[in-house]
């Protein structure tokens, strides 16, 4: 569905957490969710710890959004070489 | 005379272990023949004997991929096989990424052949059919027998280092591979030959199809966040509690579209989770574990994002064919760019 978001230029983030996949079939625009039956979440966290989680993937998402390359991108939580946080508002 | 000894690797439905609330399940193994198995033994007949089958979870495998293949090669090789056989993995795609992953590592380190079997749309074909004997299979369960009796029939001939035909004659799907044959014609007569006959407009058959890449480019990013409207789709099938538009838990036929106004967080007393590929307990708990609501609308507060669209889209891409999803969006993108949204965020699972 990702790509045909694309190709109607609509830039387009894809939380996945089967990234190898998103990466052969699927758009420029990738990040790594946290589990397949919770792919922003993380229920062994208490909700404070689990919201946080949740901001810092939507986060990513919002960084790739705003990325300009012509290049994949697949954007994780636990890549230090990601400089994709948001700034503090 | 000794049969092949054959090694089955099922997931966690397969192997009888339980449903997708299993799908954590760590691997193990058990002697002889379970589920499928017992078909695929009668395929063998009194040439083969599937002397073990090694299970795993399809999330346990998919969410540590290398760590599970260790330990599921460590299972397999104790059995010594000649042959391993893996899924069939019919459409499901986590199943068909672990048949895959799998297939190729036991090729690889334990030099032993493999076949395993998906249907032609499962995304794993693509991922591994160039390294591994795929027989094509229908898309659910019910193509199980038809679909051993083809993966022993190409499999024994492997155990014995056999080399498969082209594959129409011996039925497994096409591998992009090229082998160096001698042919009694040069290739300018053959190439001639061809153009020949398509001039005529009769028919032809290509002896090399073009491959054709589908990345798309990668549209412009957003260059002012704090004016920019985003939208939530996702194809996770999260949908108001009832889902009212019955939307089908697998092989949907039609797609949803529900108003965000003046909801800060989604919650499970008034959506689920109706897509029939994972366990829902978690997304039922919290539907922002799916389709986060709650962080936008606090984005939103914030000023970080201009604004999120009113409406949530969603799809269920469980056994959704390509075609399905690829007119869903388009049905979806048109709505989406008409109101002026300048990025979408898609959750998937």
């Amino acid at each position: 569905m990702a790509k045909e978001f694309e190709r109607a230029g609509l830039p387009t983030a894809f939380i996945t957490t089967i990234v190898p996949l998103a990466q052969n079939i699927g758009p420029n625009r990738i990040v790594a969710g946290q589990a397949v039956p919770h792919p922003l979440g993380e229920p062994s966290l208490g909700s404070a710890a689990e919201k946080e989680l949740r901001r810092r993937l939507v986060g990513r998402a919002l960084a790739a959004l705003q990325a300009d390359s012509p290049d994949q991108l697949v954007l994780r939580l636990d890549d230090p070489s990601a400089s994709a946080e948001l700034a503090p508002a | 005379m000794a049969g092949v000894r054959v090694v089955h690797y099922l997931n966690q439905f397969f192997a009888g272990i339980g449903a997708e609330e299993r799908a954590d399940a760590p691997p193990g193994a058990v002697t002889g023949a379970v589920g499928p198995g017992r078909a695929l033994a009668q395929a063998l007949g009194d040439q083969g004997e599937v002397v073990a089958t090694v299970y795993c979870g399809d999330n346990y495998f998919n969410e540590q991929p290398e760590r599970a293949t260790e330990e599921v090669l460590a299972l397999i090789e104790p059995y010594a096989p000649a042959l391993v056989v893996v899924g069939p993995a019919f459409n499901a795609g986590r199943y068909g990424i672990a048949c895959g992953r799998i297939g190729v590592a036991v090729q690889e380190r334990l030099g032993v052949p493999v076949v395993t079997g998906m249907y032609a749309e499962n995304p794993a074909v693509e991922l591994y059919r160039a390294q591994l004997y795929i027989v094509p299979t229908g898309a659910t369960a019910a193509t199980t027998g038809a679909a051993v009796q083809r993966m022993a029939a190409l499999g024994l001939p492997l155990a014995r280092g056999e080399r498969p035909g082209r594959p129409a004659e011996a039925g497994y799907l096409p591998r992009g591979l090229r082998f160096t044959e001698r042919s009694p014609r040069s290739g300018a007569a053959r190439a001639v030959d061809l153009l020949v006959k398509r001039l005529k407009g009769e028919a032809f058959e290509t002896e090399w199809p073009v491959p054709a890449a589908d990345r798309v480019p990668p549209p412009l990013p957003i260059r002012d966040l704090a004016r920019a409207t985003i939208a939530l789709v996702t194809s996770a099938g999260i949908v108001p509690l009832g889902n009212p538009d019955r939307i089908e838990s697998t092989f949907a036929t039609r797609w949803g579209k529900y108003s965000l106004a003046g909801r800060d967080d989604l919650t499970g007393a008034e959506w689920e989770a109706v897509h029939g590929g994972y366990d829902h307990t978690y997304a039922n708990q919290d539907p922002d574990r799916i389709v986060p609501v709650d962080v936008l609308r606090e984005l939103e507060a914030r000023g970080v994002i201009g604004r999120l669209y009113d409406s949530l889209y969603v799809a269920v891409g469980s056994g959704a064919s390509q075609a399905s999803a690829r007119q869903w969006a388009r049905e979806m993108a048109a709505e989406l760019t008409a109101a002026g949204v300048d990025g979408v965020i898609l959750t998937g699972t």
